[in-house]
């Protein structure tokens, strides 16, 4: 066992850095970036966790996570024990442990913030759940009474598998549908295998089946049932779809073959993988010149996506400053080391093609930031008659999503709101409609794994409190 | 589930299938497609439904041998399961008493309107149909095409079957000659559904079509198959399959279709390509 060091040793230890594959290497490769702490690493990291007493971490993560107690046991190399604390709250410890902004979050409230080397929380936690899928570690099954009631849960990404492993551990019978053929949503066609192994999905997604929920794939709620129908065999409904819808800039020359929306290139790379191909038999262009279209996470996946299947050279290309950029600087940094080259303040306004439908340009006009806008970021402005032509024989359309309608068209009495998105009280997360309740980007619109996570458990509790009135007012009457 | 229950051949590159999918056959309705895998490394490929038995719980599938995945799920026998099989998907036909209407297939085409001909004519239509291909041996299912529909005319193109020419001569004789005809239903080749367009354009009738578009989930998600109908960009997944054809920009559509040729060429050939790996020494070379 390691020992816990003095406190001013915990102030003055470095954060420990994570090693990585090397950028010329991994440009090549869908192999994952970080490559891990090892044990020795991860243990002298956890050393520098002032174990507060009012922690403030455990309130900025929203999956509830007691942080300083998964941290000490590390220290205590009880690795196990700190698996399950974990999965007490988080039941996809080795997901959230990779794709979280936990800059954003846990860390940003660490007080070792102040001087800039919080703890690395993400990076302990994805070291405890790695180091329990290779020993065979498992979480606790459910000690709880089974009940009778049912509970539909459509869509199997962060939010649906969360609020389901959530339920079944209060004993509820849960049945997710899943559109795809397979299980994870976004963490499957969305997130490159560079970031987020689709292994790792897998394992978490079948760790939950463990607890009984039972997953439905092929099955397109809107069209293979109707939510309507799905509300007459069950107690209650949990709607995740999330927000798959593509989103584009509607300029001309944007249906031109080599035109895709970051959805279509992502998911033909990550779920179909394309880039086995011929291996795996779903095709996607390998451009020599790839530009992609705004600066989010989705939009940092596509370019090192481009470069990965073989882009001699590949762009970024979006409208405000590098101060703006929505993607985590974690992501940015990383596709800066591999090379991705950034055109800021730039606006396309016109994709250009051959006879064939074949891309080959794109006009832009140079940008200037004026005053600040709703977002309370300064607002692009072209600057008038600063066209120019940058040469590109493919273009990735990365600049956000919008709602599906299928699952909404099939939900009589379920409201959506202009954007298309569901409604749903604030306190009890139930939409319009009694007994279905919603959450996820479906309720949000695009955000964050870590955000949907934590709607899914929301949902959970005010499901369980939902069931639990409804079975006693059974009872009464 | 999945599984092959009745396998046909209709003609050398064209098979008929009979899938068991309970849930789908359930649910599906005339002019909407399924989506389906054959294995974990396969693509996903719709296809328009051909026929659904909501009592047995089967959806019947027609499709020619264009490619890799199309000739491997030809060599799939009865018995046999598919990896995925999602549906329904697309909106389902509008159907409606027209009063006289008519419905024209294509090659593997005839099948997918053979649906929408039935439903038509239960809807108290009189529909007529007018089927054809480049000659006798690819025309299908016309004993139930004539069944489904008020009367049939079969054309090929050689004249060795039917009557000698395109479908678009006959649906333009039948315009010519009944002003009461209200909406026209084309399916076919991508070439053939131009024609017909512009065979019906001087006629005061609705020409829809149904586009049979690159796609991968099918669902609305990946925008794959967009489209632009009228000015605006459409999904054919979502918003379609069925347009109305006047609308469509064929130009636009057609370069689409041939997005991955290259790559569908090379995957083709490697399939077909036999694998030597006796100990002959011959494979290595």
């Amino acid at each position: 066992m390691a020992e816990m060091i003095p406190p001013k040793e915990r102030m003055q230890r470095e954060q420990v850095l994570m090693p990585e594959q090397k950028p010329q290497e991994r440009s090549h490769n869908f192999q994952e970036v970080p490559l891990g702490y090892t044990k020795k690493q991860a243990i002298y990291e956890a050393q520098r966790c002032l174990q507060c007493k009012n922690p403030k971490c455990v309130p900025g993560c929203p999956a509830e996570i007691n942080i300083p107690q998964f941290i000490k046991k590390i220290v205590e190399e009880d690795f196990a024990g700190a698996y399950r604390d974990i999965l007490k709250t988080d039941s996809l410890p080795a997901i959230t442990g990779r794709v979280c902004p936990q800059e954003e979050q846990c860390q940003q409230v660490c007080i070792l913030e102040k001087q800039g080397k919080p703890i690395a929380i993400g990076r302990l936690e994805r070291f405890v759940a790695d180091w329990a899928r290779k020993n065979n570690i498992h979480g606790d099954l459910p000690q709880v009474r089974k009940k009778e009631q049912r509970v539909a849960v459509v869509g199997s990404g962060p939010a649906g598998l969360t609020c389901a492993a959530d339920l079944a551990k209060l004993g509820y019978q849960v049945t997710i549908f899943e559109a795809l053929h397979q299980t994870g949503g976004v963490l499957v066609y969305g997130i490159p295998e560079f970031r987020l192994p689709k292994s790792i999905v897998e394992y978490e997604v079948k760790e939950i089946e463990k607890l009984g929920v039972k997953v439905v794939t092929d099955f397109v709620v809107g069209t293979t049932k109707s939510v309507d129908q799905l509300n007459q065999e069950f107690d209650a409904i949990f709607l995740a779809n999330g927000a798959g819808a593509p989103r584009f800039m509607n300029i001309p020359g944007e249906n031109l073959n080599d035109v895709y929306s970051a959805n279509e290139f992502l998911t033909r790379s990550n779920l179909m993988k394309a880039y086995l191909f011929p291996e795996y038999d779903t095709p996607i262009k390998i451009g020599k010149r790839a530009a992609t279209i705004g600066a989010g996470n989705v939009a940092m996946d596509s370019a090192r996506t481009a470069l990965r299947l073989g882009a001699e050279k590949s762009y970024i290309v979006y409208r405000r400053s590098r101060k703006e950029v929505p993607a985590r600087a974690e992501e940015v940094h990383h596709a800066e080391e591999e090379g991705i080259i950034f055109h800021f303040l730039t606006l396309p306004i016109q994709v250009l093609g051959d006879n064939k439908g074949n891309v080959v340009g794109m006009e832009c006009l140079r940008m200037e930031l004026g005053e600040p806008d709703d977002s309370g970021r300064r607002r692009p402005i072209p600057i008038p008659g600063s066209n120019f032509l940058i040469e590109v024989d493919m273009v990735i359309d990365a600049i956000g999503t919008k709602a599906n309608p299928i699952v909404a068209r099939s939900a009589t009495g379920v409201k959506i709101n202009h954007w298309g998105y569901f409604m749903i009280d604030d306190i009890t997360k139930m939409t319009t409609k009694e007994g279905i309740f919603a959450g996820g980007d479906i309720v949000r619109g695009s955000a964050t794994v870590i955000s949907a996570v934590g709607d899914g458990k929301v949902a959970a509790r005010a499901i369980n409190d939902y069931l639990v009135l409804s079975k006693s007012m059974e009872k009464r009457f | 589930m999945y599984k092959i229950i009745h396998k046909e051949q209709l003609h050398e590159i064209i098979y008929s299938m009979w899938i068991e999918a309970p849930e789908v056959a359930q649910s599906v309705e005339p002019g909407q497609f399924i989506i389906l895998m054959i294995k974990e490394q396969g693509e996903r490929i719709p296809l328009t439904v051909a026929d659904f038995n909501r009592e047995k719980g089967l959806i019947r599938i027609v499709f020619q041998i264009v490619g890799k995945t199309s000739e491997e799920l030809s060599t799939l026998k009865e018995g046999d399961r598919l990896f995925s099989f999602i549906g329904p998907l697309g909106k389902k036909t509008e159907i409606e008493n027209y009063g006289k209407v008519i419905t024209v297939g294509g090659g593997t085409g005839i099948a997918c309107i053979h649906p929408i001909t039935r439903a038509l004519k239960e809807a108290g239509n009189e529909v007529i149909s007018i089927i054809g291909a480049r000659n006798k041996t690819l025309i299908i299912m016309e004993e139930e095409i004539k069944k489904a529909s008020s009367k049939l005319i079969v054309t090929t193109d050689d004249g060795s079957y039917g009557r000698k020419g395109f479908v678009t001569q006959v649906l333009k004789e039948l315009l010519d000659k009944d002003q009461s005809i209200k909406k026209v239903w084309v399916i076919g080749p991508a070439i053939m559904m131009k024609v017909a367009c512009e065979t019906t354009k001087p006629y005061p009738v609705e020409t829809i079509v149904s586009l049979n578009s690159i796609m991968v989930d099918g669902t609305g998600m990946c925008g794959s198959c967009r489209i632009t109908i009228g000015g605006e960009t459409k999904l054919v997944c979502t918003d379609g399959p069925e347009f109305d054809g006047q609308l469509v920009d064929w130009t636009e559509f057609m370069n689409r279709l041939s997005r991955y040729k290259d790559s569908e060429k090379r995957s083709w050939d490697l399939y077909q390509e036999p694998i030597h790996s006796c100990i002959c020494g011959e494979g290595a070379k």
